[in-house]
């Protein structure tokens, strides 16, 4: 049980929300995610990654994208209200160390779980280049909190509403071909856009992280739903991740695991949800 | 195989039991033998294969007191050897005869923390029953006298009565004893260590309590209202409960004593790790473990379409991969969520399978295929990336192996196709590894299984493991044994410090 603290709407579809949580706030690393459910009788279980957390007020940070019926439904719990189920913080935490100079690469609703982890990496004393996109200007988050981290920002828009009109591959190439090119990268984003920003930096040799959003279950290793294949063999992205070698994992087998449940999701909240969201896949 | 509905059953019974009960105390073991063993009431099958209603609906009365007749009473008690917790069979099973339910229940109780539970899911003819004198002498196991059922009578009897007991607890020590997972292990400690006036903690994972019986097990076979019960009796022991709370990632475990002051600490985190075949295909959309699809179909209701919000996928034609309790349970449960088809694919034949055997009758009664001597090779995929059939080959039996169970050798090409669109993984677990990864000194085997010693004590000083972290996958029963055990180490320990 977790009650909200704090709700605040970023953009048209995402939302930040502090929620009371003080043994997760006190023991989560960058990296790791939670799971909650909006109903402990029958609501999914969904997992979020922990954007930040304040270890005085007791409280970890979630922001996330409505784009199916349990983010919905959390979108409608305001300040004060008790979100039932609340478990974490699951996943490995990001390795941090200070390998030089880092590249991290957020795209739409991933630039909240990559928040935490290029704190981490400034903290330990890395040369932080961001890369930051979104289809539109209206659903780029986090600016001002990753302009702050960052020794050098590039911001992206598919649409050229705003910062400079590209996918987040042709900034991200750019830095690759530099003179001293960077010692790691993360990406975090739709699992198209981990995709080919891992094509974009093997040729060049640069280790690639990815964090990946996986459908979860329980998250603790015991249903396996979560599996995806990396370097041939299957992985549990809740126990053994989120995060993994992007130059190694099957993406492509990963985005069709993901919309398993597309015809269901859709036939089963459609009536519900078309007219208030437009229902849009992917993080 | 023919159907007999309730009300036959329990007409005949009761004519026989009228024959019977006048001479009940002059029965000789001849006239017992003749006693016809009574069949478990069970929901039509054409009618259960559209609802998640318990199966197996309980002996009646008359059913229950004729077959406890059936019991010869032996003097040596070969029973009770064969049963893990050594419950005084003949005992309770005299009491039934003599209608006395409330000794019946004391006496199994005795032992036996979860009746209802294990009169439900032992794999009786295994255990109990295997060496029954009566089964011997009629030369058929499935004729030992039904001491599951029997025992499931007193317990249900019981709770429907309103008798459950709250088991009385020992004046508080104030010491406190953090129990890891609320499986049939955790639960039992649970119990065991509260009468000693100890404060008890239940960490769970998940969001409900009872492990494997809550999320594996179907409601069809075993009702949550039963697992409600244990639970709420523990409740009422003053046993405190928290849910969501995943011991190594929330909370270290060394912390649960270094920070919040446990005295003593039982892990009973269960199985975890669904084993795949590793073969190709093995990650195409529509392939499942048997934990992923029971969990979404049990705990998160998806069997309720429409009402939850987990979604279970739709399937037409179902292979289940696998012979034991959970293959059936997955296979089943496919028949429930409206599956035309579904087959269970097996290595080696029935009388290889590990599966409780009431389970495999009814599976069958259901309509379910058994694919015996067959096996995957390779999962074939359509161009969006799900199932659409499965390439198998069929064994023979050849030479046994160690566990004495003849091996299946590969037919060479015996290749041939089997068109289906859901795949459900059936064939065992590997050990939950959340706790190990984070705790480095608790020392583990080669399969992830944490080592004990003869009183469940692990590599750590105040620290006790049971149940399938340690077994791997098991039983209810043997869990449940090693959770009284464990519960003796850290009654003893904590009797022995006084602070
Ligand atoms: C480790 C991890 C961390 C995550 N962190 C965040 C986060 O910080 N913020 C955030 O907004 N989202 C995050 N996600 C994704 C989030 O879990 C999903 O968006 C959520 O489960 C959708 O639930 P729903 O009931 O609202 O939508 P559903 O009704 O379940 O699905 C709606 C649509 O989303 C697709 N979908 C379902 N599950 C996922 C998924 N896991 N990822 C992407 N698409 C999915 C479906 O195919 C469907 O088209 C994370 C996922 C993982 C595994
Ligand atoms: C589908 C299925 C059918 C079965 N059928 C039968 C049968 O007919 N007869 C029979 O005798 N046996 C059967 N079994 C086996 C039996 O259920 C298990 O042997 C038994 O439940 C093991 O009990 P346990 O207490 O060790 O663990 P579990 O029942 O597995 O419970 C472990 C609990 O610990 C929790 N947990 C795990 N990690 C953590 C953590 N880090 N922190 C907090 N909590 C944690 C889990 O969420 C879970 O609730 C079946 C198993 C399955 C899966
Ligand atoms: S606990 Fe299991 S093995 Fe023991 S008597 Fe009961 S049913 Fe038989
Ligand atoms: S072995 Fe069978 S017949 Fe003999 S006492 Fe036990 S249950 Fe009764
Ligand atoms: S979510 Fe179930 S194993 Fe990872």
């Amino acid at each position: 049980m977790a009650k909200v603290l704090f709700k605040k709407q970023l953009s048209k579809d995402v939302f930040l929300m502090r929620l009371e949580a003080p043994l997760i706030a006190e023991e989560r690393k960058a990296g790791q995610f939670i799971i909650l459910q909006t109903n402990e009788d029958i609501g999914e279980r969904i997992p979020l990654t922990i954007a930040d957390a304040d270890q005085k007020e007791g409280s970890i940070t979630i922001i996330f994208q409505v784009v199916g019926k349990t983010t919905y439904d959390l979108s409608q719990f305001n300040k004060g209200d008790i979100v039932p189920t609340l478990v974490g913080p699951l996943g490995k935490p990001t390795h941090i160390e200070k390998y030089g100079s880092v590249v991290g690469v957020g795209g739409g609703i991933g630039i909240a779980p990559l928040h935490p982890i290029a704190q981490a990496m400034k903290e330990a004393g890395n040369y932080l280049i961001l890369i930051i996109g979104a289809r539109t200007k209206e659903l780029l988050i986090l600016e001002d909190e990753m302009t702050r981290l960052a020794d050098e920002i590039i911001i992206c828009t598919d649409d050229g509403s705003y910062g400079r009109k590209a996918l987040v591959t042709e900034p991200l190439k750019e830095i690759c071909e530099r003179d001293k090119k960077p010692d790691l990268a993360i990406t975090i984003g739709p699992p198209v856009m981990m995709k080919y920003c891992a094509e974009t930096t093997r040729p060049f040799g640069i280790h690639t992280l990815v964090s990946l959003n996986t459908i979860m279950v329980d998250g603790t290793g015991m249903c396996g739903g979560c599996r995806v294949n990396v370097d041939g063999k299957a992985k549990f992205v809740c126990v053994d991740g989120p995060e993994f070698d992007g130059h190694k994992v099957d993406f492509d087998n990963m985005i069709a695991r993901l919309n398993s449940y597309k015809e269901l999701e859709a036939e089963s909240h459609r009536c519900r949800l078309e007219e208030e969201i437009k229902i849009r896949g992917g993080r | 195989m023919s159907f007999k509905n309730k009300i036959e059953l329990v007409n005949e019974a009761r004519e026989l039991l009228y024959k019977y009960l006048p001479v009940k105390d002059e029965l000789k073991p001849k006239d017992r033998m003749t006693i016809p063993l009574q069949e478990m009431p069970s929901q039509d099958p054409i009618v259960r294969r559209s609802n998640l209603e318990e199966v197996a609906l309980g002996y009646t009365e008359e059913q229950a007191r004729l077959e406890a007749m059936r019991c010869l009473q032996c003097k040596n008690k070969p029973c009770i050897a064969g049963c893990p917790v050594a419950i005084d069979i003949p005992l309770f099973i005299q009491h039934i005869v003599n209608c006395d339910y409330q000794s019946a229940i004391d006496i199994i109780k005795k032992t036996n923390l979860l009746p209802s539970i294990c009169g439900r899911v032992c794999p009786q003819e295994v255990q109990c029953q295997l060496p029954c004198t009566l089964g011997k002498s009629l030369k058929d196991v499935d004729k030992s006298v039904s001491i599951g059922r029997l025992e499931r009578f007193v317990a249900d009897w019981e709770r429907n009565t309103g008798k459950v007991s709250i088991p009385e607890v020992k004046p508080e020590t104030g010491k406190k004893v953090a129990i890891v997972g609320s499986g049939p292990a955790g639960l039992v400690v649970a119990a065991d260590v509260r009468r000693e006036g100890h404060d008890v903690t239940i960490f769970e994972a998940f969001h409900k309590l009872g492990g494997v019986t809550r999320y594996g097990i179907p409601e069809f076979r075993l009702p949550n209202y039963v697992i409600d019960q244990e639970i709420d009796t523990l409740q009422k022991m003053g046993v405190k409960i928290v849910t969501n709370y995943v011991v190594g990632r929330t909370r270290q475990l060394l912390d649960l004593m270094n920070k919040d002051g446990f005295s003593a600490i039982f892990i009973g985190t269960g199985a975890g790790l669904p084993m795949f075949m590793g073969i190709e295909g093995e990650s195409l959309v529509g392939v499942f473990s048997a934990n992923e699809y029971l969990t979404r179909a049990n705990l998160m209701r998806a069997y309720e379409r429409g009402v939850a919000d987990t979604p279970i996928y739709k399937s037409k034609q179902v292979a289940v991969l696998g012979g034991g309790n959970v293959a059936m349970d997955a296979a089943r449960m496919a028949v429930r969520l409206g599956a035309e088809n579904v087959y269970v694919v097996y290595r080696r034949t029935e009388v290889e399978m590990p599966a409780r055997k009431e389970e495999v009758a009814h599976a069958k009664e259901e309509g379910i295929e058994f694919h015996f001597l067959q096996n995957a090779k390779k999962i074939i995929g359509d161009e969006t990336g799900k199932v659409k059939a499965m390439e198998c080959l069929r064994y023979q039996l050849g030479e046994p192996d160690d566990s004495g169970r003849r091996r299946p050798v590969v037919i060479p090409n015996s290749e041939f196709i089997m068109e289906v669109d859901t795949i459900i993984v059936a064939i065992g677990n590997n050990s939950n590894p959340l706790i190990s990864q984070t705790t480095p000194e608790l020392k583990v085997n080669k399969w992830g299984n944490i080592i004990v010693d003869e009183n469940q004590k692990t590599s750590i000083e105040r620290i006790y493991a049971g149940g399938d972290i340690v077994l791997g996958a098991a039983t209810v029963i043997l869990a449940m044994g090693e959770g009284r055990r464990a519960a003796v180490s850290i009654n003893e320990l904590l009797k022995n410090e006084k602070e």
